[in-house]
């Protein structure tokens, strides 16, 4: 049975890791050229002290080849779900090849469940391999940006969880639905929908936050300027390297905001030194709530493991299924939307 | 006689609906069995019971003595089902690879000859086999397993008359060579006319007949003389059908014992005309509020 999958899987397999193996020789050789120039920048600036401005000019080099790595990284897990994952039993019930496949020495749990492997496996194995490429290939742009969490969803283990979870939902959908195209439908919409609500209201939830409050840095501040109404406005990004943060503010040591006190003569008139002087008397506090860098492997494993168990729950409905289909009535599609054959269309 | 299909109050309900009900038969081994009757009348969910796709709602069925459905598998059992599933993307030789690899008893050299005798080209995807080929694919593959038992749920419904004749004829040669027994469905009796040595008729899931074709056809006599009430007729003989004119009676009637009476004119009847009388019978009777009973063996 595992032969006979890997039979009906290998032209599909084949297209895939085919793909793959081009993609790997394209990023192979950017990649090297790519921490070539990252090593020669990151040297120059270095000698020259100017690395915030290179690193960010350097990020945004090579952008289209970084949006298409992108965008294949966003889609891979959405169409190994709709594309393996949907047919893989809808295709039999559409066909009515279930009845061949069904009827032999090999039982439908056993199949349903060597299919599952089989396939199963090679999405995840595509999905790691995909991202083993692309994190290293973008390590370089990665280091330049330092934003690790803002691509928290397309790097290291995470696209394998995914992977897992498309597939699982598009066998469960076709399950179900037992029709291809509907079922592929579903996968797209409901995987869409999970890659919405997972980074907006779980992932945050995850783990409870690190709240910390230090005093304004005066030398680091961004930008401060005067609001409409004369209020004092102060701004600087929270400086904790590597960290994802879900909020920074800037208040005044009662807790008020900084916009709460009156911007004075120093900052709307007076020079940059003697606005700062102002503000550094209004001992200013910055509260931040972050996640710090170092539970960024943590994330990943967590929510690795929460959709690899999602899609242990949808291959558990998948084998509840097929058991209780032998209760349920056959569906026959291409028996009954034959007009060729009108006898056939009640018949037993 | 064994039994290698025996069904007891065999049952199969889809919400409110029963596709099958109340079902008892026994089809005896070493014959080639025709299970005839009329659309929706439960040949294929009989089927699919008897090779585990279906669960009985009710009843019992076994298979070769064992209960279908079970972690073996389908055993010594080959089924052809209807409209011939096979995969349109694999080649014929994929499909005997198929046969192999889901199969522990396939026999690999009379599958391979089956398809050089059936001139199938192996290289040939079976998409594009007409449906004759495809039905004759799919028999190799029921016979490859080598079973004792072939279930074959109506296989010449889609074929045309030529497709018909050359699959029931291998059908005939491989049951010649293989001595294995065979059930097949249809709901012509035409089809089945010709290879069967059998006969079920499955009226609304009831048995209505059921015995060797020649014995049912010895038993029944058409009798055609002047009008007369079918209650006057000997208790021996039973009446499947009656049809009057203003001074005819015509009655289809079964009996073991020979016709003496000379006022009848008596004349055979073709296994066509038997079917027919049962499966007429069987829908007169629904529209009675007392059913008449069917003959049950």
């Amino acid at each position: 049975m595992i032969r006979f999958t890997w039979l009906r899987f290998r032209a599909q397999a084949a297209v895939v890791f085919g793909a793959l193996a081009a993609l790997a020789v394209v990023l192979a050789v950017t990649g090297l050229a790519l921490a070539h120039r990252y090593d020669t920048a990151a040297a120059a600036c270095q000698a020259r002290g100017d690395c915030a401005a290179a690193m960010n000019a350097f990020a945004s080099s090579d952008s289209s080849l970084q949006s298409f790595v992108k965008l294949v990284l966003l889609a891979a897990p959405a169409l190994i779900g709709m594309f393996w994952g949907a047919p893989l039993v809808a295709r039999e019930f559409e066909t009515g090849t279930f009845r061949l496949a069904w009827t032999q020495d090999v039982t439908p749990t056993r199949w349903l469940a060597i299919k599952l492997g089989v396939v199963g496996l090679a999405s995840v194995a595509a999905a790691g391999l995909l991202s083993l490429m692309v994190t290293w290939w973008s390590s370089p742009i990665d280091k330049a940006f330092m934003d690790q969490w803002g691509v928290f969803n397309l790097r290291d283990i995470t696209p394998v969880g995914y992977a897992a979870f498309a597939f699982a939902l598009g066998v469960t959908a076709g399950m179900l639905i037992r029709r291809t195209v509907p079922a592929m439908a579903i996968t797209l919409a409901v995987f869409a929908a999970v890659q919405i609500v997972m980074p907006l209201w779980i992932r945050p939830r995850l783990i409870t936050p690190v709240h910390t409050t230090s005093p304004l840095n005066i030398a680091a501040l961004q930008e401060t300027g005067v609001t409409g109404n004369g209020r004092l406005q102060v701004i600087e990004p929270a400086n904790i390297p590597g960290a994802w943060v879900y909020s920074s503010q800037i208040v005044t040591p009662g807790g008020q905001p900084a916009s709460s006190e009156p911007a004075t003569p120093a900052c709307t008139t007076g020079t940059g030194q003697a606005c700062d002087a102002y503000i550094a008397r209004l001992h200013l506090r910055q509260p931040v709530t972050y996640q710090p860098a170092s539970r960024y492997w943590f994330f990943q494993w967590y929510e690795t493991a929460i959709f690899l168990g999602l899609a242990v729950i949808l291959a558990g409905v998948c084998f509840w299924q097929i058991r209780r289909r032998r209760s349920e009535e056959l569906h026959l599609p291409h028996l009954h939307a034959n007009p060729k054959n009108p006898a056939l269309e009640r018949s037993g | 006689m064994t039994a290698v299909l025996e069904a007891s109050g065999l049952g199969k309900q889809y919400g409110r609906r029963w596709a099958l009900r109340n079902c008892t038969l026994a089809i005896p081994a070493g014959r080639v069995v025709g299970l005839v009757g009329p659309n929706g009348a439960g040949k294929t969910t009989l089927l699919h019971l008897a090779v585990g796709l279906l669960a009985p709602t009710s009843g019992t069925i076994e298979v070769l003595g064992r209960r279908p459905g079970g972690p073996a598998g389908l055993g010594p059992v080959g089924f052809v089902a209807q409209e011939t599933p096979v995969y349109a993307a694999l080649s014929v030789a994929d499909h005997l690879r198929f046969g192999a690899w889901l199969n522990s008893s396939w026999d690999g050299e009379l599958a391979r000859r089956r398809i050089e005798q059936l001139s199938l080209d192996p290289a040939q995807r079976a998409g594009s086999l007409s449906g004759g080929q495809r039905a004759q694919l799919a028999l190799t593959l029921a016979i490859g397993k080598r079973p004792e038992l072939l279930l074959l749920d109506e296989p010449v419904a889609s074929l045309d008359p030529l497709a018909r004749r050359e699959f029931l004829q291998d059908l005939m040669q491989v049951v010649a060579e293989h001595g294995v027994s065979v059930v097949l469905s249809s709901h012509l009796i035409a089809d089945l006319e010709r290879v069967c040595d059998y006969l079920v008729v499955l009226v609304a899931s009831q048995v209505r007949v059921a015995g060797e074709v020649a014995a049912l056809l010895a038993s029944h006599h058409r009798l055609s003389g002047s009008r007369r009430d079918p209650r006057t007729l000997p208790a021996n003989q039973e009446v499947i059908e009656e049809s009057h004119t203003d001074k005819q009676s015509t009655f289809l009637v079964r009996t073991d014992e020979p016709i003496h009476d000379p006022a009848w004119t008596v004349r055979t009847v073709s296994l066509e005309d038997l079917v027919l009388a049962y499966m007429s019978q069987a829908r007169d009777a629904r529209h009675l509020a007392h059913p008449r009973l069917g003959v049950l063996r």
